[in-house]
This record gives C-alpha cells, structure tokens and sequence, in this order.
C-alpha cells in the first residue's frame, strides 16, 4: 500500500462514504433497517449519515477503533441514550416497521424487546432466583411453578444451570466474573425480546468464560437478531455473519463477515483488520 | 545487615530515614493526644455515671432538689422526641436525597438545593432551636413535644440528605442501565435496584443522624423545654435526657449532679452503639 497521501494512520481521510459490500439478502430478513442515522453528544456529531441493516437470526458484529461510534451506534438501539440529558439522534431507525427513535416511543417496553448485556457483568443486588424473575413479573404474571420453569429454561439457555441450580438463593453477586455475565445473559433472555445487544460482552472475562460466552451467542442466534460490538476482531470473526467496519463515527464499510475480513473494499478497513492501527 | 550498611551508605537514604522516624513519632503523639482525651472522657463519664445506674434510674422520674429519683421521663421524652424527628427528618430526606442523585443530578436547582443542604448540616444547632422557637412556639404560646421533634427533624434531614445522595451517587450506573435494559422504568429501578444497593449506606446515615440528635440540648431548650414530670403530651412542654443534664449538671444538689453523670453516660453508651452499628453495616457492605 503507497504510504504518500495518507495521514499519521497510514489512512486516507478524503473519502466518507461507505463502501458497502454486496450483501447477498436472499433469504433474509430485515429485522432493523437503520438510516441516515445521526447522533449528538450536545453539540459534538459521533455518528455520521450511518446507514445499514440488521438480519434476523444472525449476528452483526460491529468494529472499529476505540472512540469510532460503535457503542453509541448499539446504545442507540435500545434508546439506552436517553438516560443521560444532551444526547441525541436524528434520522430513522426501524424496528418491525416501526421508527423506534420516535418521541412517542414506549421506551419501557422497547426496551423489553430488545435487550442488553453489558461489558462489565452487572447483576441486581439480590438473589440468582430473583435476578432472572424480577425481569420476567415486569410483563407477565406467571404463577409459580410457570415462572420457575421460565427461571430453569433462561438459566439453562445461558449454560449456567447446572452451576447453580443448588443454590438459586445465593446472592448474584457471589458468582464468578464469567457465570456472572451468563446471569446477565439469562436475565436478557428472560425477558424474551427479539434483538440482543451485546456491547463488549467479554471484555473483563479470561479466555475460558469468553469461549463459553461465544459458544451462546452462536447457539442465541437460532432464536433472536445478535448485535455484538467487540475491540476483538477475532472474536467478531468468530462469532459474527455480518460485519460493520466504523471509524470516527462513519460506517466505513459494511459486508458479509467473511468477505469483509478476507477482502476489504476499503483501505481503511483492510488497516485495521490486518493491525495497522487501532 | 544488608539494610543498615546501604543506609549507611547512602546519606540521601538516610537523611530520609530519618525523616520517616521523626513524622512516624509526631504521628503516634497526636494519635496518643487525641485518644487521651477520649479515654479520660469516657473514663470519669463511666467512674462517675455507673454508681449512679440503677433500676430506679429507669423506674422514677426526676426527683425535686434533695430527693432521691431517676430519669424515667426524659429517658421517655429523649425517646419520644427522637423518633418522632426521624419518623419527620428521615422521608423527606431521603426523597431529597433521592431527587438529587437520580432525577436532578445535573440540574442548576440540584446544586442549590445541594448547597443550601451542606450550610443547614453544618449550622449550629442553636440556630436552629431559635428558628423552631420562632415559627412554632411563639406563634402557640408555649413549648412543646411537637416543637423539639420538629427542631430535632431540621438535623436530620440533612444528615440524610447527604447519605442517600452520596449512597446512591455510589451505584455504579452500569446498574442503572441494565435495570434499564430490561424495560425497568426509572421509579421502579430507583426503589427495586438503586435502594436496595445502597441501602446499608442509607441505614448508615440514619442511624448516624440519631447518634448527632441524641445528644443536642440547645435546640430542645428553645422547643420543648422541660418538664420535672412524666408526659407523653406532645402539646405540653416535655423532659429530655440533655436537657436535664444541662440543668442538673449546673445544680448545686448532689443528687441532681449525679443523675446527670448517669444521663451522659447513658446517651453516650446509645451514641456509641449506633455508631458501632453503623460501622459494622458499612463494612459488611464492602465485604459483600
């Protein structure tokens, strides 16, 4: 590659526009179609004119540099942004025909259809039991034996069950690091939405929780649309049918996962999954 | 030793040896200096209180000059007085609390409430005395329960006020937004999750509160007064145990000072109870 018209990342910054790889759609179905999406923090723009869709039953994984925009890009999905004052997006994001950036959006229950987990493991401070129940009363009221099975069945979903079916009154703060994040992924599933958004997942697990981690997403996919966004391009190779490449709040590329990997349109993309910078 | 020869060796080394000697001496005097006094406090408190301790203490009222009695109904009027200012003091600071760190975090009005709070934590309690003497017992004619538990409420409040805030400032938000996550709205995330991570800091600053109202005196002289019988009416001046320390301890009656030897021991015995309790609810919390 010529290093001569390039920046201090041996990039080229001239062109904004996304490269989209042809993505061969027979077959799928469009779950979110996101365009010409904006976001602000107050008045500084982080995500630029970004534009692409979400399959259902597969698994994006989105990429890029720290600071490119991936994570507003998933917190915008749930609307998780609107917890915090001065954030804004501008644009369409559509769920099942739905603009889910609308002001009327029922947020709670958006919410309910589209969950989350995070990059540290955060369960409630209360019991395993309680942990995956408490999501579930929210919607629905199950009588006991119903939500029990509901508890096992979400438990079991997320290979925790057998490490804790003995003590579902022990605290969920008392599990592991990575049986914790598994309580998150329980609790999620739960709740039964119909997208999962994961946002780092296993950042701040060892090697052996991350793989178990991975093995669920893989298997969660039968069921639910996955979006992943990972510092680990590995893992989105592992884990991912489709890939977003992000870099300074544009959608840089996007494309069938092993396409993208094994031949980036765009030289930026190409730098950044051969190590380059980032 | 290898430890010796290099500081021998090395003066720079030394020289901070030294240093670390002489700041490491100053440091254990001051320890020393400050836990003396404690200990001959509460030393002459326990000397001079314990004799006085009987069952009588808790059985009769206190006695006119040259009679034998106990504290029975400032022990009572104390109780009374202090419950009623936390069943007062506490909810609305804890709803405070609550809106400073969850709903206003980032409002103008939240810095001022914020501000106005840590002047009214650190006023002085007399000030207070005269504030409730103005709006409540002037305007009834006379001092009363209802004015001491109010008086006492403008010091708890604060109190809590603080403690919830900073308590549930201390929950990570990372909580917050899984218990968004799953379509928890923020009420119910605030009482289901938010509290009851933070709830053994709330206690904590509860508790605390009590010990800081046990012992005042000045904002009860201004309120209720006092009251040389048994009363539970909120509406007629009533006894409390710093009140009547304060005007037994200044007596000339023997009787009457050593029943305020046995009344300081007895709220400074509570006082350090609470304070052992809330210490060890903080601690188990960390340890959890």
């Amino acid at each position: 590659m010529s290093i001569a018209s390039t920046n201090g990342h041996g990039l080229s910054t001239a062109v904004p526009v996304a490269t989209h790889a042809k993505v061969d759609t027979a077959g799928l179905a469009e779950k979110v179609s996101i365009k010409n999406l904006e976001f602000f923090y107050g008045d500084s723009r982080a995500l630029k004119g970004i534009s692409l869709s979400l399959y259902a039953n597969k698994t994006t994984a989105f990429i890029g540099p720290s600071g490119c925009g991936k994570s507003t890009l998933l917190r915008i999905l749930n609307r998780m942004y609107d917890l915090y004052p001065g954030q804004r997006a501008t644009g369409d994001v559509i769920f099942d025909g739905d603009n889910l950036l609308r002001a009327d959006q029922d947020i709670n229950l958006l919410r309910a259809r589209i969950g989350m987990v995070f990059q540290k493991p955060t369960p409630f401070p209360m019991s395993i039991y309680e942990n995956i129940a408490f999501g579930v009363r929210l919607y629905e009221s199950l009588p006991k034996a119903e939500l029990d099975a509901r508890v096992e069945s979400a438990l079991r979903r997320a290979a925790l069950w057998d490490e804790v079916k003995d003590k579902l009154n022990a605290n969920g703060q008392s599990l592991s690091g990575g049986q914790q994040q598994r309580l998150c992924i329980a609790r999620t599933v739960a709740v039964k939405p119909e997208v999962i958004l994961f946002d780092e997942p296993c950042s701040a697990l060892d090697p052996i929780s991350t793989a178990k981690i991975e093995e669920l997403i893989d298997e969660l996919k039968q069921d639910y649309t996955i979006v992943i966004v990972t510092h680990n391009m590995q893992q989105a190779a592992r884990v991912s049918d489709f890939t977003a490449f992000m870099y300074l709040g544009e959608l840089i590329e996007f494309g069938a996962t092993e396409t993208l990997f094994t031949t980036p349109k765009d030289s930026r993309t190409q730098a950044y999954i051969t190590g380059r910078f980032g | 030793m290898a430890n010796s020869s290099l500081a021998g060796s090395n003066p720079l080394y030394a020289g901070r040896r030294r240093r670390n000697a002489i700041a490491k001496t100053l440091a254990w005097i001051a320890t020393a200096f400050g836990l003396g006094w404690l200990i001959l406090i509460l030393g002459i408190l326990l000397f001079e209180g314990i004799g006085g301790l009987s069952l009588s203490v808790f059985t009769e009222n206190t006695p006119p000059p040259g009679a034998a009695g106990g504290l029975m109904n400032a022990i009572v009027g104390s109780l009374i007085i202090t419950i009623l200012a936390v069943v007062i003091g506490t909810p609305i600071g804890i709803l405070a609390g609550t809106y400073l760190a969850e709903y206003g975090r980032h409002d103008k009005l939240s810095s001022v409430v914020r501000f106005i709070n840590d002047i009214l934590l650190s006023a002085p309690s007399i000030v207070i005395g005269l504030f409730v003497y103005e709006i409540m017992v002037a305007p009834m004619g006379h001092f009363s329960g209802w004015a001491g538990a109010v008086a006492l409420a403008v010091i708890v409040i604060p109190v809590v006020v603080r403690t919830t805030e900073d308590m549930l400032t201390l929950v990570p938000d990372t909580l917050r937004e899984a218990a968004a996550s799953i379509g928890l709205p923020r009420a119910l995330m605030i009482m289901r999750i938010a509290y009851r991570a933070a709830s053994a800091g709330i206690v904590t600053g509860i508790l605390l509160a009590i010990a800081r109202i046990s012992g005042e005196t000045a904002p009860l002289l201004f309120t209720a007064l006092n009251n040389q019988f048994f009363s539970v009416n909120m509406n007629q001046p009533m006894p409390s145990l710093p009140v009547v320390i304060f005007q037994f301890a200044l007596s000339p009656y023997e009787e009457w000072q050593k029943l305020a030897w046995t009344g300081a021991l007895l709220i400074t015995v509570t006082v350090l109870a609470l304070s052992v309790i809330a210490r060890s609810l903080t601690s188990a919390r960390k340890s959890s």
